[in-house]
């Protein structure tokens, strides 16, 4: 292969990468704060046809990203008032908020399909971006790109360093021991919802302003539910959650080219499996491991918290 | 309240009352701790004492009443405004974070806590000061109880604390690990803290306290010296009646050996927990047989082991009067005799959820004939719940009540009746009392021993030394999953048994060496 096709070929794992990081950086703090959002799906179709929208109505690609991420925390935080403030079951709520996403975004998009939208604008670097391989994978992409390398970097360090971030993974590990120190659980994990909305948001809407700069109706098609498998695959550490998204990603790219090709005798389907599967493995290794007592899973996943005064 | 004081009360409590649907938990509380002073609350569970503290410390908020520190009137928000006046608390179920380090869970606990470094030097620095050494870079998931308390009273002493609440801090100490807490407290206090010590230990009031406020039904009932006073009379404050003691024949003759547990090895199936290492022990009709030991050292896995919920790796690792049932299950356990009370009464023993002659038929079928090939005998086990709820005075609305619906000691009785009226030939019962007032304790602690004198073999598993040495024949300890051998409780020194439960290595109370013992 040359240069050219090896670094095509990046490129597209980039780009198959990137949503999944977002949205899988955003649902890692969220769990990492004790709360299971089953909504990601919901939260990033919801974010991309906002970016899509308001990117087409205004012809301004980073108006549209933050729409993305406005439209993904307003739904996430629709999730918030009915698992935090009213305590109603998660895995139910995280359900209902991705048939409701999906639903809603199909709505608004109605006027949108077969559109084109000005496509996000490439960082260039004269010069350099020339460089045979290393030009094009390293300066050819949007600002997104870089911002979700940024974001794993800054996620990294806010969980690991930071005090606001030690908090966060008190409320997810004890609940009830964090209340009685005198933490406010409900506030934290109301920021930490909002925060995981934003960021699938943001996914969303690099899927339909960047991967492929057009809205379909449900073209996160299932995206949502590798980054939550990607956050157990990663056990809710930020930087095996880049290197899953990139692996993930890549997987992605494969299916489409076993489909293209149909040489390697792989059907796609099995292809499409594969990030499902690789979840399910390393959630057996861990399981079974004799490393099994310490998964990283924050204690109070998913548990439904109401404070007495 | 109004005498003449030079120095104000540190902490004063003037008509504190606190109401939760149905029940009021304070009502007009009023008590004082002077500057130095270590202040005994005292009261039975459910007397109001947690409730009063966390008040104090700013969780709950009281209804009425008001608090004055220092002599001014004071309203503690929340925990931060408590320790910002300089109230600390260690709390009774550990407020720690298990996946985090010691140094994580004390900056938590801290408002200021600064740089990282500085603080993991001063936390080592405190921790030699008071003798409650610690690592600062341990996972707390690693340590002993004992070695988390420290944790919480370390993160107290870091922030120059003029009030220390202790909430039951006992409960889960050795008696070598309290003498060792009695002397960091009895330091702090000639410092000049007042240390609002939370107990329903009497002799443990007795060596450490200054004054008793005594609490019952959520009111103040007396103040005393405890220096004056004696156990019983204090006990009797408490419980507002005369206390009752256990009756039991006197010596007797036991029979033969009913169960018999030998060479029992078991993996936990619990991610901390304790695999059990070559249990043997043996119990003989009309013995009352002690399993004493720090929580977590593998009392779970044994009564798992000895109910039949988990199975042994032969058949003769446990046998009834002679039969092995090592591979059988509970089910064929109890027709063969052996009834079972576990630890936990909500989810274990009991399905909270189902009624009360539901869950007397989940056990009792096998042996009260409640089922019939298909059907359950509906009128048969409507009998068998009601006499389990006469027979051990146990307050509910009816036998159609949930479970979760009885108080914690209501329900204790009926998990323990609901095994004793089976007519077993072994009880297995853990934890009898936990968490069960002293008047219900004394029932259930006749119980047992009424079915001792039957000619019953029963185990007790509990954390309350006081409690077996009160109620058991013989008792051996359990550490790390290894049981000693058993000794006669008449003749065993109450230091010999704390050492076993700290574990042999432990006789030096280092760090280290408790370490090596407790991470299992």
């Amino acid at each position: 292969m040359t240069f050219d096709a090896v670094s095509l070929v990046l490129l597209t794992v980039i780009s198959a990468a990137t949503p999944l990081l977002f949205a899988a950086l955003g649902e890692l703090v969220v769990e990492k704060s004790g709360v299971l959002n089953l909504g990601v799906e919901g939260m990033m179709i919801v974010g991309a046809v906002a970016a899509f929208a308001v990117a087409s109505g205004t012809g301004s690609g980073s108006l549209g990203v933050a729409a993305g991420a406005v439209a993904g925390a307003a739904l996430a935080f629709i999730f918030g008032v009915l698992t935090l403030t009213l305590a109603a079951n998660q895995v139910a709520t995280g359900l209902a908020l991705t048939i409701f996403g999906l639903g809603l975004s199909s709505l608004i998009g109605a006027g949108y399909v077969g559109i084109p939208v000005p496509p996000l604008a490439k960082l260039a670097v004269p010069g350099i971006s020339d460089l045979p391989l290393v030009g094009p994978l390293l300066f050819g992409h949007d600002a997104l790109v870089y911002l979700s390398i940024v974001a794993v970097i800054a996620v990294a360090w806010f969980l690991k360093k930071s005090r606001a971030g030690m908090i966060l993974r008190a409320v997810g590990e004890s609940d009830i021991s964090a209340h009685s120190i005198g933490y406010d659980v409900i506030a934290v994990r109301y920021r930490a919802v909002l925060f995981g909305g934003a960021m699938a948001g943001l996914g969303g809407a690099f899927l339909s302003l960047s991967y492929t700069p057009l809205w379909a109706e449900g073209m996160t098609a299932g995206r949502g539910w590798i980054a939550l498998a990607l956050v157990v695959f990663a056990s809710w550490r930020p930087w095996r959650l880049l290197a899953g998204a990139y692996l993930f990603g890549g997987v992605t790219i494969a299916q489409l080219y076993t489909q293209s090709a149909g040489g390697l005798g792989i059907p796609a389907q099995v292809m499409s499996m594969l990030p499902y599967l690789a979840t399910i493995l390393v959630l057996t290794i861990i399981a079974a491991g004799p490393w099994k007592g310490r998964l990283n899973a924050p204690a109070c996943l998913g548990k439904p918290f109401r404070p007495s005064t | 309240m109004t005498e003449l004081q030079t120095i104000p009360a540190r902490l004063e409590v003037n008509g504190v009352s606190k109401r939760f649907p149905g029940v009021l938990a304070n009502d007009k509380v009023d008590f004082a701790v002077a500057p130095g002073e270590i202040h005994a609350l005292l009261g039975e569970n459910g007397a109001g004492k947690s409730t009063l503290v966390k008040i104090i410390y700013g969780v709950l908020h009281p209804d009425e009443g008001s608090l004055s520190w220092n002599g001014e009137e004071v309203s503690v928000a929340d925990p931060h405004a408590a320790r910002a006046l300089g109230i600390g608390m260690v709390f009774q179920h550990f407020s720690l974070f298990e996946a985090m380090t010691v140094l994580e869970n004390v900056a938590l606990g801290m408002d200021k806590p600064g740089d990282m470094a500085a603080l993991a030097r001063r936390v080592r620095e405190v921790s030699e000061a008071y003798g409650l050494p610690l690592d600062p870079d341990r996972d707390v998931y690693t340590l002993s109880v004992g070695e988390r308390q420290r944790i919480e009273i370390v993160r107290c002493l870091l922030q120059n604390p003029k009030l220390l609440i202790m909430d039951e801090p006992t409960s889960v100490l050795t008696p070598q690990e309290v003498e060792r807490l009695f002397e960091t407290l009895r330091q702090l206090a000639s410092e000049g803290v007042s240390i609002l010590y939370i107990s329903h230990k009497l002799a443990e009031i007795k060596a450490l306290c200054d004054r008793a406020t005594i609490l019952r039904g959520g009111r103040v009932v007396a103040a005393c010296d405890p220096k004056a006073e004696t156990a019983k009379s204090m006990a009797q404050m408490m419980i507002g009646a005369e206390l009752k003691t256990v009756t039991r024949r006197a010596g007797g003759d036991l029979g033969e050996a009913r169960l018999v547990v030998e060479g029992l090895s078991l993996a936990s199936e619990e991610v901390h927990g304790t695999d059990l290492k070559n249990v043997s022990f043996a119990v003989r009709a009309g013995e009352v047989f002690g399993i004493a030991g720090v929580a977590g050292n593998g009392q779970n896995e044994l009564l798992a082991a000895l109910s039949g919920e988990r199975l042994g790796d032969h058949e003769t690792v446990v046998r009834i009067d002679g039969a092995p049932v090592g591979r059988r299950d509970a089910g064929a356990r109890r027709r063969q005799g052996l009834c079972a009370v576990p630890e936990e009464r909500n989810g274990h023993a009991a399905v909270p959820g189902m009624t009360l002659v539901e869950n007397a038929v989940l056990s009792g079928h096998h042996r009260m004939g409640l089922v019939s090939s298909l059907f359950i005998r509906a009128a048969a086990a409507g009998r068998f719940a009601g006499e389990i709820v006469k027979a051990f005075d146990v307050r509910t609305p009816g036998t159609g009540a949930a479970a979760g619906s009885l108080s914690g000691g209501n329900l204790q009785k009926f998990i323990v009746g609901r095994e004793i009226l089976q007519n077993p030939t072994v009880l297995v019962v853990s934890q009898p009392t936990w968490g069960v007032d002293a008047g219900a304790a004394a029932t259930i602690h006749q119980a047992l021993a009424d079915l001792a004198t039957e000619g019953v073999a029963v185990v007790v598993i509990s954390q309350d030394l006081d409690e077996l040495l009160a109620i058991t024949d013989r008792l051996a300890v359990i550490n790390v999953g290894v049981l000693s051998s058993a000794m006669v409780t008449k003749e065993a020194s109450v230091e010999e048994i704390g050492l076993l439960m700290g574990g042999v290595h432990g006789l030096d109370a280092t760090a280290e060496g408790e370490e090596e013992v407790h991470v299992a």
